[in-house]
């Protein structure tokens, strides 16, 4: 009986091997692959074992963090105004993931970025616990609080976003209806259910869209900026005193369709500088119908529109479209038909125009920190584009300080400071039936000729407001609050 | 060849039967070890845990010695030559688990479902239990081979012990598989016990019927068949019990038992050919039984492709089958330990939840102490198994040597099938893992196990060998043809 009792043994030993094999296998040449699986809750675990770092504006965190009380996750993000701060930092939770800065530079955030190997180790060696790095942005508290604030004042759907024309960092970023992030920031029942009820499906007025960057509206009245532009930048118009060839009635080209006015305006052969003041339609129509779709569509493309941004948070691409006929260029070129822009791109506009024609690329990182305030990476602002000349420019400044002082944007005025501006208000749904968008943009200038903030504000407008009244009755005291927080904390 | 004779002076066996040392102060030496290893790790598990050195830390490391030393003047009392490697083996795997069940008990994840928690004094009464056991093996079975005796109540007894799981009112169906029996607070597994049992059975009819397996036998087909009144009343028992636990859905068992049972016939005939058809039978079983069972399809499905199972037990609709993201949750402890580990407790194999300290408990060892640990364990379990078939070869009676062989082989495949099954290796089959595993009826069976191997290592190692009559077996001169 002992040679088949040695092949047993023999066989035992085999079973034991293969499960060495298998586990070699497993804990060896698989082991990074199924530590490192998303799904593995270890990785979350990790990542929520230390405080988070903070993204700060103004020297102050508008992050914090806080002991679970419950679960396995050891640490938990918290907001401070979420609501407020929301469109700029997104959200970071241990059951829904992250989104926007949050999720950018979660590398920096959590610890865990390359660039923190050297102080990470140091760390280890002195044994101090492990600590994120922080985000610090570009924004302004105090811009981004009125912004906010005016957009609740208002009550309905808006956005904001402010810039400061000579750099492109992003001053103000608002949303409205916005979100707590702090309240599903937790692996809870509570916080699913607070997910749930934020949902679009759940919640149509979907307070989680960042409509300062994501959402593109018409922009109805204050793309006329652009056209003026675009008129001015291929000499079709050298002055802005200088009479328009504009009919009226004027009949766009191809059809036999008039196009109209809002209410009885004097339009007929106008300067730009008047037509600007008063909204034309038919004279910015006739400039777009007469440039053509390919200048417009340059035009609007150098500033920005038909690309997305990165702030690095990314913002949708404003549309201008192409291939349209000679009418629909008129329709587009007063921010109608298929143009739609975001908040963002609007912002750059007049950014671009309060900057002698220079646009700056936005951003909203200032720069990256280690935990120990050590700078890990800094953004240095870029020139994006040159829109326009110089002169022209300053020709279209003149235009757009008119359209404040004496024309439909009179709510931006500012005592001492000189403001340029541009209302619109755009029509939509079919036969205009939805509420239309009041919008403004505008910018500031001070005595030293230099321009701290370009602003633009849009709103979905419940009152359904006529003509370009909307724009400046509802948007305008938003942009104007916005200005005079940033101004006020340049004294 | 050799064959059956009566004197079993004529065995020749690879330890020498005469001045055998007994060897008792290694086997002390090395119970030293296997206490004070898990202290150690008890310590361990509490300093990373709450920062402390646990507060039983003296009453823990007092009951496993005690336990160990008691074990130990038993066996040199009434085993002095036994294998001196089984009881020092057993009780570091036993207090290594003991450690395991202790360091899940701590974790809330665990606590909340009620998986852990208190649990690792219920396994030290188990434990104690099991010695107990042990040493009344040792102290009443004076010698193996009056388990001869008991042949056809094994045979009974076996059965009945099957069969009361399917008892209503007594049967436990515990997430699918009933192979429990819950009487007042305390739920057995009586299949652990009937391994034991069954092992019994098999030897004493194997010995006495070897000789007409292996000769009388038709030749069909290049394999040689046996006769029908030879081979009948122990297919007929090995396919009750299989399909008892069929209808158990405790597949993992049956694996056992009949890879058991082929083991002990090929021992006893010395005849390849039943491996041959052990083979092919089983491989007719499992292909039978996984076409009908969804429990079985399930886990074969899971096996193939655990993240798909991962997936489906996420989702809140699914086909109404149970899905399950254990194998899943095993590998990535498994993976997240690499190669030394995290470190006693600093681990997260809890992610597991259900069967976390019983049939993963493998998991937490993988995360916790890598692959290093998990090697030293395999080979802790292979060294058992081949201490176990080394006792079979020195062992001087047929039927001490198809016992030992039959134990021996049966831990090894249970340590194969659960390992591989947590592994990913093979399906998951769902038993326990020996002496590790939290679970009363395996630590008592399984020290009722060693207790049995020990008992036959004496024998087989004893330097003046008494010729023991065998009173029960049939012996019959056989001329072989060989």
């Amino acid at each position: 009986m002992n040679k088949p009792l040695r092949r047993i043994a023999v066989f035992c030993g085999i079973l034991v091997l293969a499960l060495l094999i298998r586990d070699n296998y497993l804990q060896y040449v698989r082991a990074d692959e199924l530590r490192t699986n998303t799904n593995n809750r270890r990785v979350a675990i990790e990542r929520y074992a230390y405080p988070r770092g903070d993204i700060i504006v103004d020297g102050n965190p508008i992050t914090g963090s806080t002991q679970s009380k419950s679960g396995d996750f050891k640490y938990k993000r918290t907001y401070k105004n979420g609501p407020m701060w929301a469109p700029v930092t997104g959200y970071s939770s241990q059951a829904f993931d992250g989104n926007q800065l949050e999720k950018i530079d979660d590398g920096i955030l959590t610890g865990n970025d390359d660039r923190l190997f050297f102080r990470n180790t140091l760390d280890m060696i002195t044994g101090k616990p492990k600590q994120g790095g922080n985000v610090v942005t570009t924004l302004n508290a105090a811009a981004q609080k009125a912004a906010y604030d005016g957009l609740k004042r208002q009550g309905g759907k808006g956005a904001v976003v402010a810039l400061e024309p000579s750099t492109g960092k992003i001053l103000a970023l608002a949303s409205y209806p916005s979100y707590d992030p702090s309240s599903f920031a937790g692996y809870s029942n509570d916080d699913a259910k607070a997910w749930n009820k934020l949902q679009k499906k759940n919640n149509p007025a979907d307070p989680m869209l960042n409509r300062a960057l994501r959402e593109t509206y018409p922009p109805g009245s204050t793309f006329k900026v652009v056209t003026a532009a675009a008129a001015l930048e291929n000499g079709l118009y050298t002055d802005a005193n200088q009479h328009t060839k504009s009919p009226l009635p004027w009949i766009m080209p191809g059809t036999n369709v008039p196009l109209k006015n809002e209410g009885n305006i004097p339009c007929k052969n106008a300067t730009m500088r008047v037509a600007l003041q008063w909204s034309c339609n038919t004279v910015f129509g006739k400039i777009g119908a007469d440039l053509g779709n390919d200048k417009m569509l340059a035009e609007a493309k150098k500033f920005g529109f038909d690309s997305e941004q990165f702030t690095p948070v990314r913002s949708s691409a404003s549309v201008f479209s192409d291939k349209m006929n000679a009418a629909n260029t008129a329709l587009s070129s007063i921010g109608q038909y298929n143009t739609a822009a975001t908040p963002l791109q609007m912002a750059m506009v007049a950014s671009a125009v309060a900057n002698d024609g220079k646009l700056m690329k936005p951003y909203m990182v200032d720069k990256l920190q280690s935990s120990t305030l050590d700078t890990v990476a800094q953004t240095e602002p870029q020139e994006m584009s040159q829109p326009l000349s110089s002169k022209n420019a300053q020709i279209l400044q003149s235009m757009m300080e008119t359209v404040v002082k004496d024309g439909t944007g009179k709510n931006a005025q500012i005592n001492g400071v000189t403001v340029g501006g541009k209302t619109g208000t755009a029509q939509h749904g079919v036969a205009n039936s939805a509420n239309p968008y009041a919008w403004f943009i505008s910018y500031a200038k001070l005595s030293d000729g230099s321009s701290p903030v370009a602003v633009a504000v849009v709103i979905e407008d419940e009152q359904a407001n006529r003509g370009d009244i909307s724009g400046g009755g509802l948007a305008a005291p938003i942009a104007k609050s916005v200005m005079e927080a940033v101004i006020n904390g340049k004294k | 060849m050799s064959s059956t004779t009566n004197s079993p002076t004529h065995h020749t066996s690879t330890i020498g039967a005469i001045g055998a040392p007994s060897r008792r102060n290694t086997e002390l030496a090395l119970l030293v070890f296997a206490v004070v290893i898990p202290v150690f790790a008890y310590a361990n598990v509490g300093l990373a845990l709450d920062g402390k050195v646990p507060a039983g830390l003296l009453s823990y490391g007092l009951g496993l010695g005690l336990l160990a030393g008691v074990a130990h003047l038993v066996v040199r009392k009434f085993a002095p030559y036994a294998d001196p490697l089984l009881l020092p083996l057993a009780t570091l795997l036993n207090g290594l688990g003991l450690v395991a069940i202790w360091r899940l008990d701590q974790s809330k994840l665990l606590q909340a479902i009620n998986v852990a928690g208190g649990k690792a004094t219920n396994q030290l009464i188990y434990t104690a239990m099991g010695i107990a056991l042990f040493i009344a093996t040792l102290i009443f079975l004076k010698d193996h081979r009056t388990l001869q005796r008991y042949t056809y109540i094994s045979m009974a007894t076996a059965l009945v012990l099957l069969l009361l799981p399917l008892i209503p009112g007594l049967g436990a169906n515990v997430l699918g598989a009933k192979i429990w029996i819950r009487i007042g607070s305390f739920t057995i597994q009586p299949g652990e016990f009937a391994k034991i049992v069954l092992a019994i059975f098999f030897a004493g009819y194997l010995m006495v019927k070897r000789d007409a397996l292996a000769l009388a036998s038709r030749r069909f087909m290049g394999l040689y068949l046996p006769r029908g009144r030879d081979l009948g009343p122990i297919v007929v028992v090995w396919a009750m019990s299989i399909l008892i636990l069929v209808f158990e859905t405790d597949l993992g068992t049956s694996l056992l038992f009949f890879g058991m049972f082929v083991i002990m016939l090929y021992v006893a005939t010395e005849r390849t050919s039943w491996i041959v058809f052990g083979l092919l039978m089983s491989a007719v079983g499992a292909v039978g039984v996984a076409s009908f069972e969804s429990h079985i399809q399930t886990r074969v499905h899971a096996w193939l492709d655990p993240m798909r199972e991962y997936k489906l037990s996420r989702m809140v609709t699914h086909d109404g089958i149970a899905h399950s993201d254990q194998l899943q949750q095993a590998l990535w402890a498994f993976g997240s330990g690499g190669t030394l580990g995290t470190g006693w407790g600093q681990g997260h194999s809890e992610q597991i939840k259900f069967a976390a300290n019983s049939d993963f408990i493998l998991a937490t060892f993988g995360e916790e102490l890598g692959l290093a640990g998990i090697m030293a364990i395999l080979l802790i379990y292979g060294l058992i198994a081949e201490r176990g078939i080394r006792t079979a070869l020195a062992a001087r009676d047929p039927f001490g040597k198809l016992l030992a062989v039959g134990l021996s082989g049966a831990f090894a495949l249970q340590v194969f099938v659960v390992a591989g099954g947590v592994m990913g290796l093979i399906p998951l089959t769902g038993m326990t893992m020996p002496f590790l595993a939290y679970g009363g009826s395996s630590v008592i069976a399984n020290w009722a196990l060693i207790g049995i191997l020990i008992r036959i290592s004496d024998t087989a190692r004893r330097p003046a060998p008494t010729p023991a009559s065998n009173p029960d077996a049939e012996m019959t001169q056989v001329v072989r043809p060989s």
